[in-house]
């Protein structure tokens, strides 16, 4: 395999302008300003003090020290919360910015779609903005000609084809901006978050698309997303930003367990009291929870074939009669995408009264149950004696993944299917087959 | 692989710049196409405004300079072919001036999403001010058919006038655009500028009108020359030219575009991060 994107120390900083309301400079206001520098300067030739910075320009890094190396065929996801600078990134690597410091080596001819529908024109038909588009691009005419049929028919438009766009629906707007930009063929297809519109059919589609283009053609994907379950279900490796430096980068599921937990120690391990957010009320705080293996070990990584517990540790700090239903602790269990995947608390018989003091809760997840994936544990302790009360709930509380082994048996299990199986569980259940006639 | 390489630092110079506007020409050509197939849409007499402006430009220059303030035409040609030779290049250039300049910022959209050599955008803007310029000549033949007044052999010569002025209108374009995605000043000053120029290039009158002294002075304006060159290669044998000033307008002219694209080369790179 080969290096196909090195960056080495890339950066990128911003002035921000405070108390600026255009977002264009005005030669009035530079006039203005360089005037007042000068008198600033000049002033300070004649005292001693020492020079202070403008207090209205302010120096932003949207990017900062960032190196990786990207190998060729290689799916990258890139994720991060609003303005750690995966735009900015993009933008560096398709060239339509420069870096303010570092260096990036790219070899290969790179297509970038940050938004969908670039270079569109409203008043020209589906036909001609396909043209377009295509050489807005970097397509040539002959390749689009090539093409055309294939895109019309991806993107579903054919009855429109000489409509203005303006006319379009806005996901017929959006099939169409894709079908363009999924028939390029670069070497390395740099896309954001383009697929956040358009029905969930379509975005299949193109989530389809993409994996074709890099799988069959061995090309190099950078996708950025907040949609964890798409990057989980397309990109092999990721890269995570925080505040423009780069957290971690590595196997897609670890980034994103990191990405999820960012701040803890480990996402399978966290203390609560040591956090400056407490998590409960005045009857009862969480204190710890872990995920351990059958002997205890603290573990974040489990296989299929493990049991594993859930362990959360609850301080009660008052003492509460209560007179049939007693308080209980609880976990869900969430995919990667945020759906529940089950509920799950102890049965009423099992609990009782509570003095004050420490106690901890211990979940036993049965081995293969889950599918392979990223999940996410949430813990709540709550009673019902009296209507609803919920004493703390945290939602991603712990998160794991499930792996599993590739073996022999395995195929054997699966009949000899060696693709990824649907489902957030997948438990093995108990068949009967027998000859009817 | 290697061939394709690109490496990407602060303050690095593009090697392949020019190979890269080679690549993307075919985007030039869809720019202007996308330009002038919108120009007219939803507008009723459509193509008809590209003839509308310059002949009424040219019909009220032509009764206020030709006949009220009695100018003097040049050799044997009628006012209005003399005020039409000119007006044919200056509506060139104001077009390409006013488009180019704009063309950056109107264009934005495409600016800060899509990597491709910025020196396209402008420059697609002076084909579609070309296609005008080209419409507007059928008036121009139109004109002298009515006059049965035909141009002799040096209208062999009329390309060069036509490259002087593109080039002076890329030049100062590209200069204004590039400052425009700066400072959006330049919005408020292009409009002047080409009101302005209306009247101080010789485009109502004869540049023979200006006294002797002042006419080297005069042709520090690179439209003087493009004016001069063009009434010489149309209006027949008895029209002269004031070669001294021609040439100044065609280093001038030269020096701007060498300016401007020196100027746009060095504050490219930066149109993403300001407009």
């Amino acid at each position: 395999m080969s290096v196909v994107i090195s960056a080495k120390n890339l950066g990128k900083n911003y002035i921000i302008r405070h108390q600026s309301r255009e977002s264009y400079t005005a030669l009035r206001d530079v006039l203005a300003n360089q005037t007042k520098a000068l008198a600033h300067r000049l002033r300070l030739l004649f005292s001693n003090n020492e020079p202070i910075d403008d207090a209205t320009h302010e120096t932003f890094w949207a990017l900062n020290d960032v190196s990786f190396d990207i190998e060729a065929g290689d799916r990258i996801g890139i994720i991060g919360r609003n303005g750690a600078g995966k735009s900015t990134l993009l933008k560096v690597l398709s060239r339509i910015t420069e870096p303010s410091t570092g260096r990036v080596h790219i070899k290969g001819r790179v297509a970038s779609l940050l938004e969908v529908g670039t270079g569109f024109h409203p008043e020209l038909t589906g036909r001609e903005n396909i043209f377009l588009n295509g050489a807005i691009l970097g397509m040539s005419r002959t390749e689009i000609k090539s093409k055309f049929d294939e895109i019309v028919s991806f993107a579903e438009v054919e009855k429109f084809l000489d409509t203005p766009v303006k006319r379009y629906s806005s996901g017929m707007y959006v099939r169409l901006a894709f079908a363009v930009a999924a028939h390029l063929e670069p070497e390395i297809l740099i896309i954001d978050e383009v697929l956040a519109v358009g029905d969930a059919a379509f975005q299949k589609k193109c989530l389809g698309k993409m994996e074709d283009i890099s799988s069959q053609q061995g090309r190099t994907i950078l996708f950025v997303s907040h949609n964890m379950a798409v990057v989980s279900s397309l990109c092999n490796k990721s890269i995570l930003l925080e505040n423009g430096k780069m957290a971690d980068m590595g196997d897609t599921s670890d980034i994103i367990l990191r990405y999820y937990t960012s701040g803890n120690q480990s996402p399978a391990n966290v203390n609560y009291e040591d956090s400056d957010k407490l998590v409960g009320n005045d009857y009862a705080l969480l204190r710890k929870a872990s995920i351990q293996d059958k002997r205890g070990t603290i573990i974040s990584d489990i296989n299929r074939d493990e049991d594993f517990v859930i362990s959360m540790e609850y301080r009660i700090l008052e003492y509460k009669q209560y007179r049939t239903y007693y308080p209980y602790p609880c976990v869900y269990i969430y995919g990667a995408n945020g759906e529940v995947v089950f509920y799950t608390t102890p049965h009423n018989s099992q609990l009782g009264q509570y003095d004050i003091g420490i106690y901890e809760a211990r979940c036993f997840i049965p081995s293969r149950l889950l599918n392979i994936g990223t999940y996410f544990v949430g813990l709540g302790f709550a009673d019902c004696d009296n209507g609803v009360n919920v004493h703390f709930f945290e939602k991603t509380g712990l998160s794991f993944h499930i792996k599993e082994k590739h073996s022999e048996d395995l195929l054997f299990e699966n009949n000899g299917y060696g693709n990824s199986i649907p489902g957030l569980i997948r438990p093995s259940l108990k068949w009967a087959i027998t000859q009817a006639e | 692989m290697a061939r394709n390489e690109i490496v990407l630092e602060a303050g690095r110079k593009e090697r392949h710049y020019w190979a890269d506007l080679w690549h993307f020409r075919e985007l030039f050509f869809f720019l202007a196409w996308r330009d002038i197939l919108v120009r007219y849409k939803q507008t009723i007499i459509g193509i008809a405004w590209a003839l509308i402006r310059p002949v009424l430009t040219m019909i009220v220059f032509t009764i206020i300079f030709g006949k009220l303030a009695k100018m003097p035409t040049e050799g044997q040609a009628p006012y209005a072919l003399l005020v039409f030779a000119a007006m044919l290049p200056w509506q060139f250039f104001a077009n390409s001036l006013s488009e180019c300049s704009a063309s950056l910022v109107s264009n934005a959209n495409l600016v800060s999403k899509i990597y491709f050599p910025r020196l396209i955008i402008p420059s697609s803007a002076i084909v579609v001010s070309f296609v005008d310029f080209i419409i507007s000549w059928f008036i121009l033949f139109g004109m002298m058919a009515w006059y049965d007044f035909w141009p002799d052999w040096r209208i062999v010569t009329l390309p060069l006038f036509i490259l002087l002025a593109a080039s002076t209108a890329m030049g100062t374009g590209l200069l204004m655009a590039a400052l425009n995605v700066r400072y959006r000043d330049f919005r408020y000053i292009i409009p002047f500028i080409v009101q302005f120029g209306l009247y101080i290039s010789p485009v109502g009158f004869s540049s023979a009108v200006i006294p002797e002294q002042w006419r080297l002075l005069y042709s520090m304006n690179p439209m003087v020359g493009v004016i001069d060159g063009f009434r010489w290669a149309l209006l027949g044998s008895d029209v002269s030219i004031y070669w001294p000033g021609f040439y100044i307008s065609v280093c001038l002219s030269i020096v701007m575009l060498v300016f401007g694209i020196y100027y746009f080369r060095k504050t490219e790179k930066t149109f993403a991060d300001v407009i």
